[in-house]
């Protein structure tokens, strides 16, 4: 207490202030406050905290105190298996007590890197995972050590990624077209490089190519003649590896925690710029491609991304010429990166129609193309505006992730039910179930609390 | 400034730099690689499917399926056709988007309500539900479900309660009532429980109790159609117990807009609607049978029963919708603002009557259309139905049809037309409901 009166104590002659009842402060207060204020209230608490000790004992048991941790071969019979979490319950059975959590001690690597790791390579998806990390650090946080270097390395981590993880060597036209990417667009990221004008050629030209490689595979398998083939004889058929040469690891192998991030990341990447394109489509003044945008966006969110799948897997092998085999991963990749593009459009096209009319007037009367005006001026806005809706679209992309297990390919979920149906491991469900479900948690629950912060951030000069 | 650029008309520049010219060059780009994509993958397509010997055409619906679709509502056998597979499909999808639908908004709105209660504890634990089952895929969770309910007990071992209702690993089980008197057992109905349990199986029982006419009646009757002859007391009186609330109710009203009385509305609209066709079924002498599940030889007969696989879907999909009907609950009556609750309560309305009258009203101008979306996210997921082996329109046309006759691209075509169907009714029914309660503006 200090000894300085307030202008209130000298005015009212200097009584000295009481405390506060003790029902209204410190715990008990609080517990009046917010537990007990009134019937029907206390009767609330009284059904949560029935709730919460009918439930939570149960749970804690089964998880943690009688649960087996780590595989030790306790009975004995040269493997680890179910078998060594059995108990002996009170009526001389051998019984699950608690979880059995050595299914995931034991399936670890399965797990995490599907059958990655049979040719002893663990080591390439580990060190992709940490880049993914360093490559991550600079676009979520603004304060992050060596902020400029990482952002480059971000840039190149996909390219890096592709290499690390696939290996193997590839068709110079391959190479031309992954890797002239990196190249046509990092004129447009960084506006003071040196030799952009330059490298600005390679974005203008990069487009043309691609379609003319289209054209050409077309009327490769319709006429059965390649302009590319022809020109370049022998050299379009030499395969090479772009980075030093490493082995290549078929997608069949990949698996796992792995294989999760791996579609969770492309679709993430890819959905982004292709819904802006989509929404910018469908606000289009031009009909047809209005139309056609329309017709895409709303057919994809029309039916179930299970049907998609089923058509990647059925009808796509229809759709080319025989002898054209499309990866199954590749395959799953399409879908989920169409899939979440239609539902980004909608969210993008959310904040293109809040932003005023003036706004698309004022970049008109700046005469900059379309293009300048919506890259400069109305994305920037509109994206802002949706970061919510956009990091929603990128969990439940997260999440749909599990669905390629329906055709075949062998994400965390799908190793972990092929986990609980091997004789070693049945019954196990739940212990395989809620380590994935835990898994999921920790990255989806980031990414939303991630997108709270974001919010707060970026909600500058609009605060009242 | 001169206004040429937007109206098209340049002043001496090339035309290349039309806008309109321009624009009409890109359509022309665009729809012409689309046309030129499309035409690519039907020649191909056409192409590939005469290699493998496979005629397009919806024909291979009327021929016999050849396999069972059983462990849903309504099972068809191997020798009827693609046809009756599908519609079997089609009512699974049917019955789990609706009872998902329903459940889902009722544990969406209870938890939404939970979680903006002044109760620190209660809200809480709403906010776990929702934050715990929001960010674990539902596909997981089906699975998860599944994997519980299939450790219960064998049906030998059901766990049972008050002896009519069982649980075990294969269904769940529950007394069956039936209306009006049934007939004996017919052929067809002889027929049907073979079907149902295997002739090998059926003729031990008709041994075992020497002769058709005594066979177990739970048997008998669990073919039997649960509204017999007579039991149209049931439907009529239903709706005239309907039309007379409806009539009540303007009448009441008018009632209260003339005399400012009150009448307690809800109970007796809610009582006229159940009790009526009780009353009336009992006063008309109507036959009321309840039948119990019985255990014979090692499954149940009789009943009612739920398949697990539904159980799982059902119950997965319904806490994970409803984690997100919550949310949006209760962004929609964050939404109203506080003012309006003062408002109500200085209009001397009580704190139901506030919330029923004033502030839900505003509330569902928020909440309807976003809801829309996670009905049809429902829907759509409910084709998840076949990693537990329900058979709903993907497990039966677009699963096992496909590959049994190798027409994927009617079956998927198929397949997609249902879900696109099913959305269009959701949109369009939810968009009527919308404007209905849309704020009318002057």
């Amino acid at each position: 207490m200090s000894d300085t009166l307030r202008p209130e104590d000298q005015l009212g002659g200097g009584l000295p202030e009481r405390a506060p009842p003790p029902s209204t402060v410190g715990i008990q207060g609080w517990m009046r406050e917010n537990l007990f204020s009134g019937p029907i209230n206390s009767i609330g608490t009284i059904v949560a905290i029935g709730i919460i000790v009918w439930l939570l004992p149960g749970i804690l048991e089964w998880a943690i105190f009688d649960a087996t941790f780590v595989g030790v071969d306790a009975n004995g019979d040269g493997s680890i298996t179910r078998k060594d979490c059995l108990v002996e319950n009170a009526a001389g059975l051998m019984t699950l007590e608690g979880a059995c959590w050595v299914l995931v001690y034991v399936r670890w690597e399965q797990l995490i890197y599907g059958f990655y790791g049979s040719d002893g390579s663990i080591w390439r998806p580990t060190i992709a995972f940490v880049g993914l990390l360093l490559a991550i650090a600079p676009l979520l946080f603004d304060k992050v050590p060596f902020r400029r270097a990482l952002l480059w390395f971000a840039f190149a981590f996909p390219f890096i990624a592709v290499w690390l993880l696939g290996g193997g060597e590839w068709k110079l036209s391959s190479v031309l077209v992954f890797y002239g990417l990196i190249v046509a667009i990092l004129p447009l990221l960084f506006d003071k490089m040196p030799g952009r004008e330059i490298l600005l050629w390679v974005t203008k030209i990069y487009p043309l190519f691609i379609a003319f490689l289209l054209f050409d595979a077309i009327l490769d398998t319709l006429l059965g003649f390649s302009i590319w083939n022809t020109l370049l004889g022998p050299l379009a058929v030499w395969e090479f590896s772009p980075l030093p040469a490493l082995a290549e690891v078929s997608t069949h192998k990949w698996g796992g925690l792995m294989l999760t991030i791996v579609i969770g990341m492309v679709g993430i990447v890819l959905s982004l710029p292709i819904g802006v394109v989509l929404a910018l489509g469908r606000r289009s003044t031009m009909p047809a491609v209005r139309l056609l945008c329309v017709i895409f966006i709303e057919f994809v969110r029309g039916v179930p991304l299970i049907t998609l799948l089923f058509m990647a897997s059925n009808m796509l092998p229809l759709f080319f010429p025989e002898g054209i085999e499309l990866d199954k991963l590749v395959r799953a990749l399409v879908v989920v990166v169409a899939f979440s593009a239609a539902y980004m459009a909608e969210v993008v096209r959310g904040g293109l129609q809040a932003i005023p009319k003036g706004q698309y007037e004022a970049a008109d009367a700046m005469a900059l193309t379309y293009w300048k005006s919506m890259y400069l001026i109305i994305l920037p806005q509109a994206l802002k505006i949706v970061i919510p809706g956009i990091v929603n679209s990128f969990i439940g992309l997260f999440k749909d992730t599990t669905l390629v297990l329906i055709i075949g390919l062998f994400d965390i979920l799908g190793m972990a039910k092929a986990a609980v149906t091997h004789a070693n491991w049945i019954g196990l469900a739940r212990e395989a179930y809620v380590f994935v479900g835990v898994v999921y948690f920790i990255f989806c629950f980031s990414m939303s609390r991630y997108s709270i912060w974001l919010e707060e951030k970026l909600n500058t000069g609009h605060k009242r | 400034m001169s206004v040429s650029s937007t109206t098209g008309e340049t002043s001496g520049g090339s035309w290349l730099y039309d806008p309109k010219v321009r624009s009409i060059f890109a359509q022309v780009v665009v729809v012409g690689s689309v046309v030129a994509l499309f035409y690519f993958i039907i020649h191909n397509t056409a192409v590939n499917l005469e290699k493998r010997g496979i005629a397009s055409g919806f024909d291979f619906l009327w021929e016999p399926a050849r396999y069972d679709v059983t462990g849903g509502f309504l099972n068809v056998r191997s020798t009827q056709t693609h046809w009756d597979a599908f519609m079997a499909g089609l009512l699974n999808t049917f019955i789990v988007a609706v009872f998902g639908c329903l459940a889902a908004t009722f544990l969406g709105v209870v938890m939404g309500v939970l979680r903006l209660s002044k109760n620190w504890l209660v809200s809480k634990l709403a906010a776990v539900y929702v934050e715990t089952l929001r960010n674990v895929p539902v596909l997981l969770q089906i699975l998860f479900w599944y994997g519980v309910f299939i450790l219960m007990p064998k049906p030998k071992q059901s766990l049972a309660l008050f002896d009519m209702f069982y649980f075990n690993n294969r269904q769940f089980l529950g007394p069956k009532v039936f209306f009006g008197d049934t007939p004996a057992l017919s052929a067809a109905e002889q027929e049907a429980m073979i079907h149902r349990m295997g002739e090998v199986k059926y003729n031990k029982l008709v041994e075992a109790s020497g002769g058709v006419e005594n066979v177990p009646a739970a048997l008998a009757e669990s073919v039997k159609p649960v509204f017999g002859t007579g039991s149209w007391i049931l439907p009529v009186s239903l709706i005239i117990a309907i039309v007379g609330v409806v009539l009540f109710r303007r009448w009441a009203k008018k009632r209260q807009e003339n005399s400012g009385e009150q009448l307690p509305v809800f109970w007796i609209s809610a009582g006229t609607i159940v009790l009526f066709p009780i009353l009336c079924v009992l006063l008309s002498g109507t036959a009321v049978n309840v039948q119990y599940p019985e255990l014979i030889g090692f499954n149940f007969v009789g009943g009612a029963s739920i398949p697990v696989a539904f159980m799982a879907l059902w119950f997965a999909l319904s806490t994970y919708t409803a984690t997100f009907v919550a949310e949006i609950v209760r962004a929609g009556i964050l939404a109203v603002n506080y003012g309006q609750t003062e408002a109500s309560f200085a209009l001397g309305l009580r704190s139901g009557q506030a919330m029923r009258l004033n502030i839900l009203p505003q509330a569902l101008r928020v909440i309807v259309p976003p809801l829309t979306s996670q009905y049809l996210n429902l829907t759509k997921n409910s084709s998840l139905a076949l990693v537990v082996g329900y058979p709903d329109v993907v497990g039966t046309i677009g699963g096992i049809t496909l590959n049994q006759t190798g027409q994927a691209v009617e079956c998927i075509v198929i397949t997609m037309a249902v879900y696109l169907f099913f959305s269009l009714v959701i949109s369009m029914f939810m968009n009527w409901y919308n404007k209905r309660i849309a704020l009318v503006e002057r």
